[in-house]
Parts: C-alpha cells; sequence; structure tokens
C-alpha cells in the first residue's frame, strides 16, 4: 500500500464547524476529503484481537469473581472486613441484593448481590447475563479465562514488540511537547466538550486526550491486567516474589484487577461513544482498512 | 408519548426476558460444548508448561511472620466427615489411624503417627489460595514427603503420587467416586515445601482442617491440599483412580495443574 491521498467527496460536508488549524478563511478555501493512512496491519490485528480476548475475559472473569464475591487488601482476606462485597439476605422472604464499598451500603438487588435466573432469584454477584457461562460453574469459567488470558497477553506481547519497533508507540501515542502545553490540554478539553473534534492537518495525528487515554490503557492498565493477574497464581508467586511486594500481596493483587477491569470497561464506554460521534464508519474502516479520511484544503498540498 | 399500558409493558418485559433466555441458553451451549472446552483446556498444558520453565525446581512459595497468620483461616469442602470409617476413627481420638504407603514402591509402610511424627519434618507459615479466591495463612508442620517415599523405596516406574482420603464430599457420585482424591507428579512431590502435616498453628489438626493428617504442596491452590489422608499410593498413570483426572475436582472440571 502506498501513501497517496484519495480525493473523495469534495463537497463541505453540511453543518461541520469550519476547519481548525488551517489558514483564516480568506480565499474560500475548497475542503477536500483524503484518505490517509492510520493504522499499520499490526496495530488492526491486534486491535481486533484484543477486542475479543477482552470480552471474553471480563465475562469469564466476573463468573471467577462470583465464587467469592469480595475484596481486601493485603496478603490474605479479612473475612469479616472486606473493602468491597456483594452480597444477599432474605428479608420478609425476599431476596436482597447488597453491595459494599467501604463505609457505603447500597441496594443493588436485581443487579449485584442477588438476582434472577430462569426466574427464579439467586445470591450471585454479578448477574447470569453478564458470566460465562450464565450459571455458577468456577471450573469453566477459569477455563475461558486461562484460554483468553494468554491469547490476550500474547497479543499484547506483539502490540508492544512491533509498537517499538516500528515507532508506533513513539510518534502516535507519546505526545509532543507543544501537545502537552497547558492551555494546548484545556483547549483540547474544552473542544471535546463541546464535541468538536480536530480536522484538517491536526486530525492527522492524535489529539493529547487520545493519546493519554491510549497510553495510559495500553502501557499501563492492560500490562497491570497481566501483572496482577500472575501475582494470583500461587506457582508464580514462588518463582517471582517480588510481584508480591510490587502490588502489596495477593489479595492487594486481585483488588487491583477488578479496579482495573472496571477501568477497562469505563474506557471501553468512552471509547465506543467517541467512535460514534467523530464519524462511525471513518473510525471503523480506520481500523479495518487502515485508512481515515480528513479533511483538507486542496489535496496537492499534502505531503504524502 | 403516553406510558404503555400495565398489560402491554408486562408482555414486552416478558419478552425481553425470554429473548435474553434464549441469547444466554445459546450462550451456555457453545461456551459448555465439550469441544470448545477441550480447546479451551489447552491453556492448561500450556500454563503448566511455561511455569515449569519459569521456576527453578526448588523455588520456594513465600512464607510468613508468626504475625501474618490469619485468626480467621477458612475450612471447605469437607469439614465434618460423616463417613463411618472415620467417625470411628474420631472417636478413637486417631489412635487406630494408619498412613499406608504402597502401589510402585518396593517397601510398602503402614506407619502409626508416633512414626509419622518421627520422620524428617518442616514447620512453614505459608499463604492458602482457594480457587474461589480468597488467601488465608497458617503455620504447618509436618512429615516432608520425599524422605517419606525414599523409606518405601519408589520404583523407577512411579510417576504420580496419589493422596487418597477418608473424605466422600459427593454422596451421589457411583461407587468410591464421591470419595476425595488428589496427586501429583515428582517434582511437586519432590519440593522440600510439600510435606504432610500434622500440626496447624502449634497445635494438632482439628477435623476442619482434615485431621489426622492433610497435605500442604504450597506452590498450589487449596483444592490440591488434600485432607484426611488414608493412603499414599505410588502410581504410573492417573487414568485408573477415580474420575482418570488426577484428582476429585480436575475429575469435576477443575485443572490438574492448579499452580495458576
Amino acid at each position: 500500500m502506498t501513501d497517496q491521498a484519495l480525493p473523495l467527496n469534495p463537497s463541505p460536508p453540511q453543518g461541520a464547524s469550519p476547519p481548525r488549524d488551517l489558514k483564516p478563511p480568506g480565499a474560500v478555501p475548497r475542503p477536500h476529503k483524503i484518505l490517509v493512512r492510520r493504522h499499520s496491519l499490526a496495530v488492526r490485528l491486534t486491535h481486533w484481537v484484543n477486542v475479543i480476548s477482552l470480552l471474553f475475559l471480563l465475562l469469564s472473569g466476573l463468573q471467577i469473581f462470583n465464587a467469592h464475591p469480595a475484596l481486601y487488601w493485603g496478603a490474605k482476606s479479612t473475612f469479616a472486613i472486606p473493602w468491597l462485597a456483594m452480597g444477599a439476605s432474605e428479608h420478609n422472604g425476599m431476596l436482597v441484593g447488597e453491595t459494599v464499598i467501604g463505609p457505603l451500603h447500597f441496594n443493588t438487588t436485581g443487579l449485584f448481590g442477588a438476582s434472577k435466573v430462569h426466574g427464579a432469584w439467586q445470591a450471585r454477584g454479578f448477574p447470569a447475563w453478564l458470566t460465562i457461562p450464565s450459571e455458577r460453574y468456577l471450573a469453566l469459567g477459569r477455563r475461558w479465562h486461562f484460554f483468553f488470558a494468554w491469547l490476550f497477553a500474547i497479543n499484547g506481547f506483539i502490540y508492544l514488540a512491533t509498537g517499538l519497533i516500528s515507532g508506533h508507540l513513539k510518534r502516535d501515542l507519546t505526545p509532543t511537547l507543544d501537545q502537552l502545553r497547558p492551555r494546548h490540554v484545556w483547549h483540547e478539553i474544552v473542544e471535546h466538550a463541546r464535541l468538536r473534534f480536530p480536522m484538517g492537518e491536526e486530525a492527522r495525528r492524535y489529539n493529547v486526550l487520545q493519546k493519554g487515554a491510549y497510553a495510559g490503557v495500553a502501557l499501563v492498565v492492560l500490562p497491570l491486567m497481566v501483572l496482577t493477574g500472575m501475582t494470583m497464581s500461587p506457582s508464580l508467586d514462588a518463582s517471582f516474589p517480588v510481584l508480591l511486594q510490587v502490588f502489596g500481596g495477593r489479595q492487594s493483587a486481585r483488588s487491583i484487577h477488578f479496579i482495573c477491569a472496571n477501568l477497562i470497561v469505563a474506557f471501553v464506554v468512552v471509547h465506543l461513544i467517541m467512535v460514534v460521534i467523530s464519524g462511525l464508519w471513518n473510525n471503523l474502516r480506520s481500523m479495518i482498512t487502515g485508512r481515515y479520511a480528513i479533511e483538507v484544503e486542496d489535496p496537492k498540498e499534502i505531503q504524502a | 408519548m403516553s406510558p404503555l399500558p400495565a398489560s402491554r409493558r408486562g408482555w414486552l418485559k416478558a419478552a425481553g426476558a425470554s429473548v435474553l433466555g434464549l441469547v444466554l441458553a445459546g450462550c451456555d451451549k457453545i461456551a459448555e460444548s465439550p469441544k470448545v472446552v477441550n480447546v479451551l483446556a489447552s491453556a492448561e498444558g500450556l500454563s503448566r508448561r511455561v511455569q515449569r520453565l519459569l521456576q527453578s525446581r526448588r523455588s520456594l512459595a513465600p512464607e510468613f511472620s508468626e504475625a501474618a497468620i490469619s485468626s480467621d483461616f477458612r475450612a471447605n469442602g469437607s469439614t465434618n466427615p460423616q463417613d463411618a470409617d472415620y467417625l470411628t476413627l474420631v472417636a478413637g481420638n486417631f489412635a487406630d489411624w494408619r498412613l499406608v504407603v504402597d502401589g510402585l514402591v518396593d517397601q510398602p509402610l503402614s506407619l502409626t503417627m508416633a512414626q509419622v511424627r518421627a520422620l524428617p519434618s518442616r514447620t512453614q507459615i505459608t499463604r492458602h489460595d482457594c480457587v474461589e479466591g480468597w488467601s488465608s495463612i497458617a503455620k504447618w508442620s509436618g512429615a516432608r514427603l520425599a524422605p517419606l517415599l525414599a523409606l518405601a523405596k519408589l520404583k523407577p516406574s512411579a510417576r504420580y503420587i496419589v493422596f487418597h482420603c477418608a473424605d466422600t464430599l459427593d454422596p451421589n457420585a457411583p461407587g468410591d467416586h464421591g470419595k476425595y482424591y488428589e496427586s501429583f507428579d515428582m517434582i511437586d512431590a519432590m519440593h522440600p515445601q510439600t510435606i504432610l502435616a500434622y500440626d496447624m498453628n502449634g497445635a494438632p489438626l482439628g477435623v476442619p482442617h482434615g485431621a489426622p493428617l492433610r497435605l500442604r504442596a504450597e506452590r498450589h491452590l487449596g483444592y490440591k491440599q488434600a485432607k484426611y489422608i488414608l493412603r499414599i499410593e505410588a502410581v504410573a498413570t492417573l487414568d485408573q483412580i477415580s474420575g482418570g483426572k488426577g484428582g476429585f475436582w480436575p475429575d469435576r472440571g477443575y485443572e490438574w495443574y492448579a499452580g495458576i
């Protein structure tokens, strides 16, 4: 594939705000859409393998969590004082689900602690429609989890290795100095809040918020998932006791694993919203074919 | 838009619930199909090989200080076996209890508790990790398995050590398939922290924790730590024993290799 620019749809989209970061309107520029190469094959493949792995890891992970829906800090479980717990109790013959986070108690009947399975109320952490399989079946949940954990870890390793070699991590995910100026960061936050996204030349690279979110997930949260997962393995604890020192014990590692899983879910929700409102088809195409459309004044001026 | 009449709302809710039910049933059919589970189970061999590759055979599980010992160590699985033979042993304060060592050995043994306590021993304060996710810490004292197996003179053909237990955890299983048992290969059987524990936190093991003798193999999950041990058998393969997967829980879908 070459980097040639393809003119496409020369008429400006209706209702779009004028392109930012372009020369002030004077000569009345005619916006053109061109397709630029955005995502390498390695990024596209590892992205979609990640999507599949993370989906199954989440649903089987919630099954595993349900086997003991309580979290602690430190090496061991302090059963009387979990920092997070989902439980059920019976009131007047009705099952009531309760979620406890530190000193806070929430009635979460129907969702967390107690929910219906095939029409019958059951005490369970997460509801049946969020677990693989839907019934309580820890052994099978673990089979699903560890299979996709391997796929996820190998896929992540390929992503990081190719990202380092190709320069993707440095070029696309590391904010430049000018992007890190507080005024610029504030400007981006305001523009995002107004749902106005960079266009023209600025759209060729990730903005500083995108870089922060993607680097935070790809380089911090996802590797933390692998490392805290490894810390929960008694055999790996014998081989690498340093894991326990880093995370503060096996139960802390389990808690961090759970918190990071929540952060990933939050990231995916925001990511999907942004993908839809900043141009669903363009974003999808760029993650499938690698080509992303941007608007420029004159395609001839664009250096490939 | 006016709110839907209650009956229609109920119908919509029911329809939604049944669609969700169908989707879940479909997912479960895939999730539990033997072919799919076989593919997923291939990860166990990968985990075992990689973990064994990464560790020294003698690398020790972390040990803790007295201060770290749990005051609320949870007893799981069988906590009060009702098997007649075991109840007789309990009634006699385990005076008639014997530890049998047999199978592929040149010197079968039948040891009293006094003889087990006289064997080379080890005391360790370690973390017990239940497959459910919780952990508890306790101090264990017991006979090291390796010198005991040396005493029994293992035959070269012995590849696994099977621990036969007194408790029936699944009364509905056919024959004696409901009896608890576990097994390890020689790498873990010979590990310095693999002991037959008779003391927990400085006192003889109580019934909830496996009196009079339980296994501690500290690089593995809780369900590998067989309780109420009566007999240790050296074997060449695990196929012929109970469900054939090497343990009560492995026969029910859990990993035999439980280092993860």
